[in-house]
């Protein structure tokens, strides 16, 4: 059988484009299909009010690999990487904690709530640097399954085991702790004031149904520290023209080496042939064939949807379905007529802190108690009353992203559950959004006052906009049961699936969600062993 | 003790790092913020306010005043119209680069030159005889470089009288700000969509804040020596005392540079006008140059193997660094590196340095020296071409 295309990668977000500029890059053709009119998946930015661009669902640039930048050449394809430096942490009395670039004068400001933090935070952070070059090691490789008999595996095992066992006792211990304690708990080593601690262990639930004081959440704090071992190859920041910005980079990269980019081309199903991979089916009835086919798509997606079930061993079947992608998080895209003002500091809004500021994160995240509060309600079935929010103001950081004079400011938020009960309807999305309004006001008080338009996304709107089952923006929960080499599942974490030329290459793979391109990368890898 | 500028009482709040540089006797703020990359993207991204009032500044003028200039600068200037801007160097006469900068024809006989050093000494000794008039007017004006994509935008706001959608690269014109005139050059040292403003120093404030103003909605930001000297790298563009030395202050022959060592050879103007320095450089020109100026990109893989090899990521400075590093080939010095920077924008190691000629060709491989951890290593780098980040909102 001769086929159009060596490979067809189902799914145009930033993993899948990834997977088709590294097949390009090797000089096979390639073909994307994306089911929206606009390639990124979760990674886009849409002008949804007029002069008004929205980096509709992720919003931050931390982990995109050094190497694939390099080997792609993406700034050559328009990436730009804007710094986002600091992070204030407004607090309901009026005070604040605020973080930068300025090593000392952030001391300073910890020194405000707990002196003893302020000691305690080099030491954190060197740690942290540690585990993060310890980890890394693992996000740099496919996983091996330790319940394999190949070879090849078994050294990488090995060379994993000698690996860990350099660490050294200290550090082995310190990563054992990592994960697996709460990420409230494992920060209490070091700290003791609410903001730092509140602030900091918020880096562990980002786009997990889990609280700061559930084991298990300290592991994704890590992800905050991988930057560290790159050195000043560090893509920390905001991609210019909002994440759609980086998907757009990757598309052209990977339309330079060759790749035909489709979107409007939704598919309905892989074609499977003899217990082989043939091609898709798309909803309009179009049949194309190729070589091999990937989905990017999400596991329940790749395993459930996309083809039949007497395809795949039940076993895998049924550890699908219980693989676990609960959406916990919302967000709320604000068209504003002016800068929003911090209530909690003094001074000109255009230099100075304050403008740095307003350049950087604002996070509402006062205390443990208070995320935890909002998990209990989340827990439960319930929108939190006062929910943890993750906010930038995109257009100060890239005057590109509003009009002149105007602003856009994005908020993630969290919790908000996929499985609300008595159901998503618009009358409780509006609620929602009138929550997050609510309690940014409290910081920011002119804040309803310059609000032009108002997009809000519950966990549903980001299953059926995006693609995602259950709006979970990892593509599944990254808790330790759905890590490397049971990441999508026991036996199937390899990128491959039982079905002969049918493989994974979405952020439901090992290592997981965040805009990292490993999966793509690492599938694509897969692909080209039996390509050749 | 550095003396403040014009724009001192503007800058000096703003410069919460307390980084001050001595620029020729003037203070010039390193960088605003405490961390310069803000101040850098301000350059890339938005709109980023630089004081440059401490170049030197000349005026020639008078009837002779263009064959004056033509006699110092290797360029022809017969080919610059009034409203103009051109960049050149001007030698001694053994064709050995003094200085370089932007020379503007306000007039058929007035041109002004912007140098890093002092010339004033020179110029008139190159003018004598003619019927021209050298005047040194660095303190006559205030100079502001408004540099980055949406300074077009923000002088249109602010400034009347000037065309600014016509107003070509390497051109300049006559404008107002309220009650006050200035001169706006499209031209800069960032190799960004820039302008320089030029006015007198009493109108330095009222300038500024007439910027700040109507920058805030666009992002607009000062900019500190930090931030430029990463985007001069960028833009291929050399600086005087790092990545060459002036023939009036070399201590040896061989500090020494020709306009072709420089990677100025284009600005040598053979055919035509008669020029201090033409014949040696013609002879130059015959027989070779045996130095060449270069870009080079330092291979960051092999960077991440030295410094694996004592178990740290690769440690390169934020800022760009101006302390020369040899260049080997085959174990063999073959120049040195004089600028180098990590580009934020390009994800890339660069750097500007002096080779040997016959290892000067582009994708030439050779090594660079680098400390890793108190010990000397050598780096694989390839000469590029320059300028390294080249934006065609610079020319548009």
């Amino acid at each position: 059988m001769s086929f159009k295309y060596d490979a067809i990668i189902i799914g145009g977000g930033h993993n899948g484009l990834v997977a088709a500029a590294y097949l390009a890059r090797a000089g096979k053709k390639v073909l994307v299909l994306e089911r929206r009119h606009l390639v990124g998946g979760a990674t886009v930015t849409e002008e949804l009010y007029p002069g008004f661009k929205f980096t509709v669902f992720s919003y931050v640039v931390s982990l995109l690999r050094p190497d694939i930048i390099r080997d792609l050449r993406l700034p050559e394809h328009g990436l730009t990487v804007l710094p986002l430096e600091s992070t204030l942490t407004p607090l309901p009395d009026g005070n604040y904690l605020y973080r930068d670039g300025d090593h000392y004068r952030t001391l300073r400001d910890i020194a405000r709530h707990s002196e003893r933090d302020a000691g305690a935070y080099d030491e954190y952070s060197r740690n942290m640097y540690f585990m993060a070059k310890a980890v890394k090691y693992i996000l740099s490789m496919v996983p091996p399954d330790p319940t394999s008999w190949n070879p090849r595996q078994w050294m990488d095992l090995l060379d994993m085991a000698r690996h860990f066992l350099n660490l050294g006792e200290e550090q082995f211990y310190m990563l054992a702790k990592l994960m697996t304690m709460s990420s409230a708990d494992f920060l209490q080593q070091w700290f003791e004031s609410d903001p730092l601690l509140g602030t900091m262990s918020a880096s562990g639930i980002i786009g997990t149904f889990l609280g700061p004081r559930s084991p298990g959440t300290a592991y994704v704090l890590l992800h905050h520290y991988m930057g560290e071992i790159d050195g000043a190859f560090r893509a920390w920041g905001f991609a210019k023209g909002g994440t759609g910005g980086i998907a757009n980079a990757i598309a052209r990269s990977a339309e330079s080496f060759g790749a035909e980019i489709r979107c409007d081309a939704p598919v309905a199903q892989v074609i499977v042939k003899n217990g082989r991979a043939v091609g898709v089916a798309l909803e309009n009835g179009d049949e194309i064939y190729a070589h091999t086919v990937a989905s990017s798509l999400d596991p329940k997606k790749t395993f459930l949807q996309l083809v039949e079930p007497d395809e795949l061993p039940s076993d895998l079947i049924s550890s699908i379905r219980k693989f676990d992608v609960r959406g916990s998080s919302g967000k709320v895209n604000l068209a504003l007529d002016a800068l929003p003002d911090l209530a909690c500091m003094q001074g000109s809004s255009q230099f100075g802190m304050k403008a740095r500021a307003l350049a950087g994160a604002i996070s509402i995240s006062p205390s443990v108690d208070y995320i935890e509060r909002a998990y209990d309600a989340a827990k439960y079935g319930e929108i939190p009353q006062r929910p943890f929010i993750d906010a930038i103001i995109p257009s100060v950081i890239d005057p590109d992203m509003a009009p002149p004079g105007k602003h856009v400011m994005s908020c993630f938020v969290q919790y908000a559950p996929y499985h609300l009960n008595g159901g998503w309807t618009d009358k409780k999305r509006e609620q929602f959004g009138d929550i997050v309004v609510d309690t940014l006001a409290q910081y920011i008080p002119n804040i309803k006052n310059i609000i032009l338009h108002r997009q809000v996304l519950t966990p549903v709107d980001i299953e059926r906009i995006a693609g995602i089952t259950g709006g979970n923006i990892f593509h599944g929960e990254l808790s330790l049961s759905q890590l490397f080499f049971l990441r999508p599942a026991a036996g199937w974490a390899r990128y491959r699936t039982p079905i002969q030329g049918y493989y994974q290459c979405g952020s439901g793979t090992h290592p997981g969600g965040g805009i990292m391109g490993t999966p793509g990368q690492f599938g694509a890898h897969e692909m080209l062993k039996d390509l050749r | 003790m550095p003396i403040p500028t014009p724009f001192h009482p503007r800058t000096a709040p703003l410069c919460e790092s307390y980084e001050w540089r001595n620029w020729s006797g003037y203070l010039a703020a390193g960088l605003y913020e405490p961390t310069h990359e803000r101040e850098y993207f301000a350059i890339r991204n938005s709109a980023a306010m630089i004081d440059v009032s401490p170049l030197f500044k000349y005026e020639i003028s008078g009837p002779d005043a263009a064959k004056v200039v033509d006699r110092l600068i290797t360029r022809d200037i017969s080919k610059c119209r009034v409203g103009q801007v051109i960049y050149s160097p001007w030698c001694d006469e053994d064709g050995k680069v003094i200085d370089d900068g932007n020379i503007a024809c306000l007039d058929e006989n007035r041109f002004r030159i912007t140098a890093a050093d002092p010339n004033l000494r020179w110029f008139q000794d190159v003018a004598y005889g003619f019927d021209a008039h050298v005047t040194d007017v660095s303190t006559d004006l205030a100079a502001l470089a408004l540099q980055g994509p949406k300074s077009r935008a923000i002088l249109k706001e602010v400034v009347s009288g000037i065309d600014f959608d016509s107003l070509a690269y390497f051109h300049l014109a006559h404008g107002r700000i309220d009650d006050f005139p200035l001169t706006v050059s499209r031209t800069g040292y960032t190799g960004d969509l820039g302008y320089e403003l030029w006015l007198r120093p009493e109108h330095a404030e009222a300038l500024w804040d007439r910027l700040v103003e109507a920058g805030s909605r666009y992002g607009i930001s000062p900019a500190g020596m930090v931030a430029l000297d990463i985007a001069r790298i960028e833009a291929g563009l050399l600086l005087i005392e790092v990545d060459y030395i002036s023939s009036h202050y070399a201590r040896i022959e061989s500090q020494k540079s020709s306009p072709y060592e420089l990677g100025l050879g284009w600005t040598v103007a053979l055919d035509d006008s008669d020029f201090i320095g033409k014949k040696a450089l013609g002879a130059e020109k015959e027989h070779g140059s045996p130095w060449a100026f270069v870009g080079l990109h330092i291979d960051w893989v092999d960077l991440e193997r030295l410094f694996n090899k004592v178990n740290l990521p690769p440690q390169v400075t934020g800022r760009a660094s101006r302390d020369p590093v040899p260049l080997y080939k085959n174990g063999h010095q073959i120049g040195q590196l004089t600028s180098r920077a990590f580009s934020p924008l390009l994800k890339k190691y660069i750097g500007l340095g002096t080779v040997l000629s016959q290892y000067a060709a582009v994708s030439t491989q050779i090594d660079v020296e680098i400390t890793v951890e108190y010990g000397r290593e050598q780096g694989k780098a390839t000469i590029v071409k320059t300028p390294f980040y080249n934006p065609p909102h610079k020319r548009a």
